[in-house]
């Protein structure tokens, strides 16, 4: 081995015994790094711009090119060792002060800032939506008409002249003075005839909406309910079709495990007329379910009302009868939501208690 | 309508089905059976018994009797109180061990010091009658320790029937018997067939107005007025819900009841001259049966004789004709008359009875004779009377034929009926029918309301049954869905829900005081004819009664924090009633159609709200109000502005008008102090109310919304503090600082409000953030200053802003 071209002095920190120094005194300090701040200085230190290895590599230059390689193998060895062993400290430190931290950043869920009291809709407006929809989705349209109504429009167009009987099946709520001729609507029907006014042939609409009577307030009475109309007037069109249609109302409203029955009644604005009974959710007419409340042991709760327009009915609208036949409907929906919720006392529905709403939530 | 079985079984002598299974049948033929009273099983132990002694016991302070009553097999010792009773009577008499309705049981005892083994019955506590003074003398020929269930046939059911106006012959059990054998397909004997001849020298009657088209009087004389109704007599008036008076009395309503054929019974002895059929003066006066006096109607059709009026004819007999304990001659009238008439008469004198119900749906004319004659025969079997001769003045009119394709019932049904079964059908319910294709049909006199096709088609189908006609979908043409006003309606009241507010639905009526309490009075809400309660006889003006009234309930149950809406109609000032409402028998003409609708108040759509406590961790205050109605036109898709109002029954200070392009259409506030004072409301609640057909109106005018172009240019941020007077509203100066930056402003948010000496007295500072943007470059500092400057500028001149620090 010949003697060196250089001064072996000036590379003294190349030589293999304290470049092993060094690698041994970084990998000691950072190990020994007790925080992320320790291990920056550690860093410094041992990989910094003063540290050994990095004036080591410095040194390499002067080197004869024969021995380059082989001197700048050895400093990148340690570096990269070095650099290794800071990462992995690095690492664990910082996962050490992020479990430190998370930890004392642990807060109360639950508790939530100053809540908004939570919004609700009455039942009362959500079924008239949801049987709207279920009408709307066979391809019918809601119709509407006003709450305090022209007698003409609540009787005389439904077959119920000034001294008609049935005139009396329902205690009207008059506008003062006396011969104000206006009502506060007895029922829904009313739309029957401004549908058929305003609309034109063939006409299907359901009108759910308020309806008044002269009734004292009590658990199972109100002055003020709801109801639903439904009108059909087409050609050809038959009880068979009223029955088809009540049947998929119950369905929606009452689901398929209920039976319906149409029952022979009276309206003078429909011919024939029946009213539709729902199977009792309670004891479904079982003798060993009662005595039951729900229907005072009838086994059926009657809904509504319905029947195949009156010709007279039609003629009021100028609809030829001769062409053009139809069915009507008027359904409690008090009464169906009594049923559907469980509800014992109407007064419930208005007496405008926060709670009760509450639980309906916003939809039906 | 309450039918005993028992009676109705007489006309179906072939009936063998049980009481549930009758009432199922004819619920299924339109007749609600509502309830079956049963009678009599109850009753054990209760035999004939005569009275051997009677010994009036005098220590007490009541008078009691002490008797040995036999019963055949032996003879018991009894205390009884009541004295109506002689020794020899035969009585009622429970044994020891029997029971009586109710559950209440005989047994030995001792009482009044004597032993009672056993009670003497009165006719309640054997349940023959509501009430009863005494105990009840059986007739002498009762035998002797017979079962007093059996003799009296005290074992019976009753059907309780809620009759439908047009069914009026079921106000009969005539007409449920015919029903009933319908029903089972069994024979029917009707008993509306008795003959009664007219006899030369009748009483004078004379019909001078149509509203009586048929008129039998009949005369009665030897009738003794001691004589009580028998126990049968008593025991089916009591089942089907009248309650006995007199022999005579008793009679004309046993007739009525089985054949529906009301009959009144004139003392003779107090007419003077001809029965005449009228209609009544002006002035004229009559003292009903009841006692009072009645100023009578031009409208009211009377009965009368030379006297003046004698009766309110189907409605109510007069005082000074009526029979008597004394009377011996009786004129019983059995007539037809005009239902509407009686309506009318009835309604106007507030005089529902008996007759008036069974007149005003319509009462069979053929049966005048035959009722008369059931009466007569009756009062002279049980009354000892004679029967005298007979008046029938008939004007009745010929019977109607209606016309009915066979196919026709087949045709509204959805299926078909043969001709056999229509012909049955039409049979059953007692038509003549006649014809081959078209069928021609005479109604049966009793059933009036068979006016048309639709109605024989109905009687066809219900006596087949519903539950026979096919179920089918109609196709309804394709539908447009709601329409944009109604979906904008939903979207209002989930947005008022989406706000935290819970939905409240409050009857209309309104109190007088409360509606004058909110201020509300000058928008005339229309006043009730026949109000629910005196109290509230207002139709609500505006919705704000109703929410105050539920927000006091609320917190009258202890919720502290309480936020409700309602939408609804408000109804506002009167119409014009038309001179002569339309026909019906054709289409009204627009014009008509119109002058019916400005009869109507006005009844815009409101949506209101009402709020009390905190709300969101802190009190509640105007500002949430506001918040609440500018969401909700957010989510209509209008603007809604804000400015100061003035109105009722708000704080002047604290309340806002909400405008829609300009106009006020709502307003919200606290409420006033004074009517938080006097309602008793917590303090600081505040409410409010717009007019939601207005915004629905105009939103749905809109139409669908133009896209926006959504720049991806970097924004440029500059916040201003504005100091203004503090009476200025920050959305106004809001206002000016949009107008005056123009374009490039893309939001502002008011991010702080600052009063204090360094702002000066009297003033406040806004402070705003803007964000800017251009759609198509990035903005230049130099660009974005301009636009600051100009807004300021803006709030300067409109409000005399100044900027903060400059
Ligand atoms: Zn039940």
């Amino acid at each position: 081995m010949s003697a060196p071209d250089y001064d072996p002095k000036q590379v003294s920190l190349l030589d293999a015994a304290q470049l092993e120094a060094a690698h041994a005194a970084g990998l000691a300090a950072f190990a020994a790094a007790a925080s992320l701040d320790d291990l920056a200085h550690a860093k410094t230190a041992h990989l910094g711009g003063q540290a050994h290895v990095s004036l080591a590599n410095r040194e390499i230059g002067v080197l004869p090119p024969a021995a380059k390689g082989d001197a700048g193998k050895r400093v990148n060895e340690v570096r990269r060792a070095l650099e290794a062993a800071f990462d992995q400290r690095r690492a664990a430190l910082e996962d050490e002060r992020d479990q430190r931290v998370l930890v004392e950043e642990r807060v109360d869920v639950s508790l939530l800032p100053g809540a908004v009291l939570q919004g609700a809709r009455h039942p009362l407006t959500t079924i008239q939506e949801r049987i709207s929809d279920v009408f709307v989705a066979m391809g019918w349209e809601v119709a509407e008409g006003p709450e305090v109504e022209h007698e003409w429009f609540n009787f005389d167009a439904l077959n119920m002249p000034a001294d008609h009987p049935a005139r009396e099946m329902q205690d009207t709520l008059w506008l003062a003075p006396e011969g104000s001729q206006v009502v506060l609507r007895t029922q829904t029907s009313p739309v029957q005839i401004r549908s058929l006014l305003a609309r034109g042939l063939p006409c299907y609409v359901v009108a759910p909406g308020r309806v008044f009577r002269n009734d004292a307030l009590d658990a199972t009475h109100s002055p003020v309910f709801g109801q639903v109309e439904g009108l059909c007037v087409d050609e050809g069109i038959t009880m068979a079709h009223l029955r088809g249609t009540l049947e998929a109302y119950a369905e929606a409203m009452f689901g398929s495990h209920l039976a319906s029955r149409l029952r022979p009644s009276y309206f003078p604005f429909t011919e024939p007329s029946a009213e539709l009974d729902i199977q009792c959710f309670a004891c479904r007419g079982d003798v060993a379910l009662q005595p039951c409340r729900v229907c005072s042991n009838e086994g059926w709760i009657e809904v509504g009302g319905c029947g195949m327009v009156n010709p007279a009915v039609l003629v009021a609208c100028g609809v030829n009868p001769e062409r053009y036949s139809g069915f009507a409907f008027g359904m409690g929906l008090d009464r169906t939501l009594m049923f559907r919720h469980g509800i014992t006392d109407i007064r419930d529905l208005y007496e405008g208690d926060q709670r009760f709403t509450q639980a309906f939530g916003t939809e039906a | 309508m309450r039918v005993p079985l028992s009676w109705l079984r007489t006309f179906v002598p072939e009936l063998t089905a049980t009481p549930d299974e009758i009432a199922a049948a004819l619920l299924r033929a339109g007749l609600e059976v509502e309830q079956v009273h049963r009678y009599g099983d109850d009753i054990t132990g209760v035999v004939v018994g005569r009275v051997l002694d009677v010994e009036e016991l005098t220590d007490f302070k009541k008078p009691i009797r002490f008797c040995h009553v036999d019963v055949g097999s032996r003879v018991h010792e009894v205390v009884c109180g009541a004295t109506n009773f002689v020794a020899g009577d035969l009585v009622p008499f429970a044994l020891p061990g029997a029971s009586l309705p109710g559950g209440f049981q005989i047994a030995t005892r001792q009482t009044y010091n004597r032993t009672s083994d056993g009670m003497i019955c009165s006719a309640a506590e054997l349940g023959l009658a509501e009430s009863s003074p005494g105990i009840l003398v059986l007739p002498a020929d009762s035998p002797l320790g017979a079962d007093v269930v059996d003799l009296l046939q005290l074992r019976d059911e009753v059907l309780d029937i809620a009759v439908t106006p047009d069914r009026g012959y079921s106000l009969s059990v005539r007409g449920v018997a015919r029903e009933t054998a319908t029903a089972f397909g069994v024979p029917f004997v009707d008993p509306g067939l008795l003959a009664a001849a007219p006899v030369d020298g009748g009483y004078d009657v004379q019909l001078d107005d149509p509203g009586c088209d048929r008129y039998v009087a009949r005369i009665v004389t030897g009738f003794d007025p001691t004589l009580p109704s028998p126990p049968w007599l008593q025991r089916r008036l009591v089942r089907a819900g009248m309650r006995p008076i007199s022999l005579a009395v008793d009679v004309t309503n046993h007739v009525m009841l089985e054949l529906g054929q009301p009959l009144h019974a004139f003392d003779l002895a107090t007419l003077q001259g001809a029965v005449v059929v009228r209609r009544a003066t002006e002035g004229e006066r009559l003292v009903t049966l009841d006692g009072q006096e009645r100023a009578l109607h031009p409208g009211d059709l009377l009965i009368t004789d030379d006297s003046g009026p004698i009766a309110l004819a189907g409605v109510m007999g007069g005082a000074a004709t009526e029979i008597s304990e004394a009377t011996t001659g009786i004129l019983l009238e059995s007539a037809h008359f005009e239902p509407s008439s009686i309506t009318r008469t009835a309604r106007r004198h507030r005089l529902p009875s008996e007759a008036s119900k069974r007149y005003e749906r319509g009462v069979d004319p053929d049966l005048a004779p035959a009722a008369a004659e059931a009466a007569v025969r009756l009062l002279g079997e049980l009354g000892g009377a004679v029967a005298g001769p007979v008046t029938d003045v008939d004007h009745r009119a010929p019977r109607p034929q209606l016309q009915l394709p066979v196919d026709k019932p087949g045709q509204v049904a959805g299926r078909a009926y043969d001709r056999g079964t229509v012909l049955q059908r039409l049979a059953d319910i007692g038509c003549e029918v006649t014809g081959d294709q078209v069928l021609l049909v005479t109604p049966p006199p009793w059933r009036p309301d068979l006016t048309g096709p639709a109605e024989l088609v109905e009687e066809v189908i219900r006596l087949e049954g519903y539950d026979t006609v096919p179920v089918a979908l109609p196709t309804a043409p394709a539908g447009r869905g709601l329409t944009d006003s109604q979906r904008l309606r939903r979207r209002a009241s989930r947005s008022l829900a989406a706000a935290g507010l819970v939905e409240v639905v409050t009857p209309p009526f309104v109190a007088e005081s409360l509606v004058e309490g909110l201020g509300q009075s000058h928008h005339q809400p229309p006043r009730l004819l026949n109000p629910l309660s005196e109290e509230e006889g207002l139709l609500r003006p505006s919705l704000l009664p109703g929410l105050v009234t539920a927000l006091l309930r609320n917190v009258g149950r202890g919720l502290p924090d309480v936020a409700l809406y309602e939408t609804g109609s408000v109804f506002r000032g009167a119409g014009t009633p038309v001179a002569r409402v339309p026909k019906t028998s054709q289409r009204p003409t627009d014009e008509e159609l119109a002058a019916l609708d400005a009869a109507l108040p006005s009844q815009p759509r409101h949506a209101g709200v009402a709020l009390a406590g905190r709300r969101a961790g802190r009190a509640v205050a105007v500002g949430d109000a506001v918040e609440v109605f500018l969401a909700l036109g957010q989510a209509l898709g209008v603007t809604l502005t804000v400015t100061r109002g003035q109105e009722a029954p708000y704080h002047p200070g604290r309340c806002a008008l909400l405008l829609l392009d300009g106009e006020p259409v709502g307003a919200a506030g606290e409420l006033h102090p004074r009517v938080v004072a006097a309602h008793g409301l917590p303090p600081r609640s505040v409410a409010g109310e717009v007019d939601l057909d207005r915004l629905v109106q105009v939103a749905a005018a809109g139409g669908p919304v133009a896209a926006p172009v959504v720049s991806s240019y970097p924004p440029s941020s500059v916040d201003v503090a504005l100091v203004v007077a503090d009476d200025v509203l920050a959305a106004d100066v809001e206002r000016s600082v949009r107008a005056g930056a123009g374009e490039l402003l893309e939001a502002i948010r008011l991010f702080d409000v600052f009063t204090g000496p360094q702002v000066g007295e009297g003033r406040k500072s806004l402070a705003y953030a803007l964000r800017f943007r251009a759609p198509d470059r990035t903005l230049t500092d130099v660009e974005v200053l301009r636009a600051r400057d100009t807004a300021v500028a803006r709030a300067a001149a409109d409000h005399g802003a100044v900027l903060r620090g400059a």
